[in-house]
């Protein structure tokens, strides 16, 4: 225990602070080698990160990146976080040895303000001017020697995002650890003070950059703003399917290829099927989406550095509100795009506990990646690739549908909640928009090859081990002597799907379906990756495997494909999402709300799609 | 104390130049009324509102200092400003 304590006596604990979106986490990146998010807007950033980083001369110090904050009277979650560790109230961790207040150099006059309240506290800080290199573009100059006289505080200018941009800050954090500020006296103006700090050393030409006020005039137009929102969340999905088939095509010859040489090298026998049936049918297909996946995160990283999403944020929040929910929420809900779990992590940044809620409730309608994959597939195989009106692919137009229908369908959640609840108050927005960003493209490609990353080794992992596992239960106990029919069908998993096909015949499903779903609550994913070892079991021709597009085609009616499209809408989630929910929230009940609600619309929306469907068709 | 012309945010002209006079509290015990003043509106600061949301012209987009915040009406009404001539 004390040689702990000592251990961590000799490490120098270092906190960045600052305001929201001053770069402190493209800082943290620089000098710890990490790779945390980064983006260009307030709130990115809502936990402590933890990293370590040697100076030059073999001093270690440990760093953490912190949440960013207006102020220390926090109003939300995340800036509690900010709060609790500067003031060393904050459970489990001690007081920072060193601040290292971090400070947008182009936005000074709001920026001085939190870092002369860091410095009441009278705790040993540094002042790290950020991105001066886009404050002197701007012909912001900043006398550093002077603020730094005027301040009592060492002072460095930084380009977080440039190689050698920390240089200076190393070279301050590797030597002493400068003395303790004096405070001003209590109930000092802190604004007065700035404005004199400002006038003594700060000399701007103007207040904001021209380009950002120029292309407002366009997003922020109260018509043409929202016409450039629906378009650019249009193209995002076409591109999504008109983009990938190209590269699709390439990856499922690959996996046929890859097939059809197991198949011809390997003797017949349990192990050439647990390879061609369920390893390579089963990852392969969901491998296939690969592309898809890329070039919908390649929208969403360009949107998130360009500093649009707030935009949108602004446009969207009277709708918003009207439905239940806050402008704050559109970040998150975007973000849910991704993925559901750090959509409902970044709520954190919403202050009120209420409009958090509800959009933790309704983040999973938005359409995660990992519905991605099955979406495309029902759609590659029921959908014609059409041209409609010329302009639109009517698959890209079906795959834009569902997202809108889960967007519709959140929005009309959150609106009966609200009606359903007494509490009418309205709660504020105070929303910074950032100055426009030129996304870098070497971030966007490092964010995209990260991406790729992260989904094949989920393929590779809990999708392959999940799909080995289904492999057995449906090849297992093996079928009586004398048998006609697949193996499958005297399985586990033959009789687990056959158990669920009652419930689940109302809303079109079958018997191979309902043996998707189960593990498809691990990881959506592996829905497809299911159905394709479900399917290439059940085939009496070999050469199933990778095919499963035209199998389902042939065997599914029209109207049992759109059930399961809208069952996949509404989606029983994930289990890590229900996770995530009871720990955001702390609360079993709302997560059992979030999960009873979600799986009984997914039934009645699939009911109602099959039934309309099967009159129509 | 608020001067005669003054007038909230919430009704200033788009495009108007204006200073902060105060800002109001709307309850006894108000956040929001302390985040606006964290946020730099603070008496003698220069505003200006440059852009109005699509719906009811809410929320309101306002230069203040260096930065522009979104802010809903119902913010905006509680910092009192004086146009400039």
């Amino acid at each position: 225990m004390n040689m702990s304590v000592a251990m961590q006596d000799s490490v120098r604990r270092v906190a960045l602070v600052g305001n929201p979106n001053c770069g402190k986490t493209a800082l943290f990146n620089r000098l710890t080698g990490s790779r945390q998010k980064v983006a260009n807007y307030a709130g990115v950033t809502v936990e402590r990160k933890e990293g370590r980083f040697t100076a030059p001369s073999g001093r270690q110090l440990r760093l953490l990146d912190l949440p960013g904050a207006y102020s220390l009277g926090a109003t939300s979650p995340d800036e509690a976080i900010t709060r609790d560790i500067c003031l060393g109230r904050f459970a489990g961790e001690a007081r920072p040895d060193l601040l290292v207040c971090v400070a947008d150099a182009t936005n000074l006059r709001l920026h001085l303000r939190f870092v002369l309240e860091i410095r009441q506290l009278g705790v040993p800080m540094i002042l790290v001017l950020n991105m001066s290199d886009a404050a002197a573009r701007r012909g912001i100059r900043i006398d550093r020697e002077q603020l730094q006289r005027s301040l009592g505080v060492p002072v460095v200018e930084t380009v977080a995002v440039r190689r050698d941009g920390a240089a200076a800050l190393v070279g301050l954090l590797d030597g002493a650890v400068p003395a303790a500020p004096t405070p001003l006296p209590e109930g000092a103006d802190l604004h007065a003070e700035v404005r004199r700090l400002l006038e003594g050393a700060v000399s701007v030409p103007r207040r904001t950059a021209q380009i950002d006020d120029a292309i407002d005039r366009w997003t922020l137009h109260p018509l043409w703003g929202l016409v450039i929102l629906a378009v650019v969340m249009f193209l995002m999905f076409q591109a999504v399917f008109s983009w990938a088939e190209p590269l699709m095509d390439g990856i499922t010859g690959a996996v046929q290829l890859l097939g059809e040489q197991v198949n011809a090298l390997l003797p017949d026998g349990p192990l050439r099927s647990l390879l061609v049936e369920g390893v390579i049918a089963g990852a392969g297909s969901v491998l296939v989406f690969l592309p898809q996946i890329l070039i919908l995160f390649l929208f969403i990283l360009v949107l998130e550095e360009s500093g649009y999403l707030p935009r949108a944020a602004f446009l969207l929040d009277r709708f918003m509100v009207g439905a239940g929910l806050t402008g704050r929420s559109f970040i998150p809900l975007l973000s849910s795009f991704a993925c559901a779990i750090p959509g409902i992590m970044a709520t954190r940044t919403i202050q009120e506990p209420r409009d958090r809620l509800m959009t933790i409730l309704v983040a999973p309608l938005m359409t995660c990646s990992a519905r991605l994959p099955v979406y495309a597939l029902l759609i590659g195989a029921f959908i014609p690739s059409r041209s409609v009106l010329g302009l639109f692919n009517l698959q890209g137009l079906v795959l834009f549908g569902l997202y809108v229908a889960g967007i519709v369908s959140a929005l009309l959640v959150a609106y009966v909640m609200k009606r359903l609840r007494r509490d009418h108050t309205e709660h504020a927005l105070l929303l910074e928009l950032p100055s426009y960003r030129l996304p870098n493209v070497r971030d966007v490609a490092i964010g995209l090859w990260e991406r790729a990353g992260i989904f094949v080794r989920r393929v590779g992992t809990i999708i392959l081990s999940l799909t080995v596992l289904l492999w057995l239960l449906s090849s297992f106990p093996a079928p009586p002597e004398g048998a006609t029919g697949p193996a499958i069908d005297y399985s586990l998993a033959g009789y687990i799907g056959r158990g669920l096909e009652v419930i689940f015949a109302p809303v079109g499903f079958t018997w191979q379906i309902c043996i998707a779903l189960v593990p498809g609550l691990a990881a959506r994913e592996v829905a497809v990756s299911a159905l394709a070892t479900v399917y290439a079991l059940s085939a009496t021709d070999d050469n199933a495997a990778a095919q499963l597009a035209p199998l389902i085609s042939a065997q599914w009616s029209l109207a049992t494909a759109l059930s399961l499209l809208a069952w996949y809408v509404f989606a029983p989630q994930c289990l890590s999402t229900l996770a995530v929910i009871r720990r955001e929230t702390n609360s079993w009940k709302t997560m059992a709300l979030a999960a009873g609600y979600l799986a009984g619309l997914a039934y009645i929306a699939a009911f109602l799609t099959y039934q309309i469907a099967r009159v129509l068709t | 104390m608020a001067q005669l012309t003054s007038l909230p945010l919430s009704e200033l002209a788009y495009g108007q130049l204006a200073t902060v006079n105060t800002v109001q509290a709307a309850t006894a015990v108000d956040p929001i009324a302390e985040r606006l003043r964290d946020l730099g509106f603070v008496t003698g600061e220069p505003v200006r509102i440059v852009a109005r949301g699509p719906l009811g012209a809410d929320p309101l987009l306002v230069q203040i200092g260096f930065t522009r915040f979104a802010l809903r009406r119902a913010e905006a009404a509680r910092v009192l400003v004086d146009a400039v001539a």
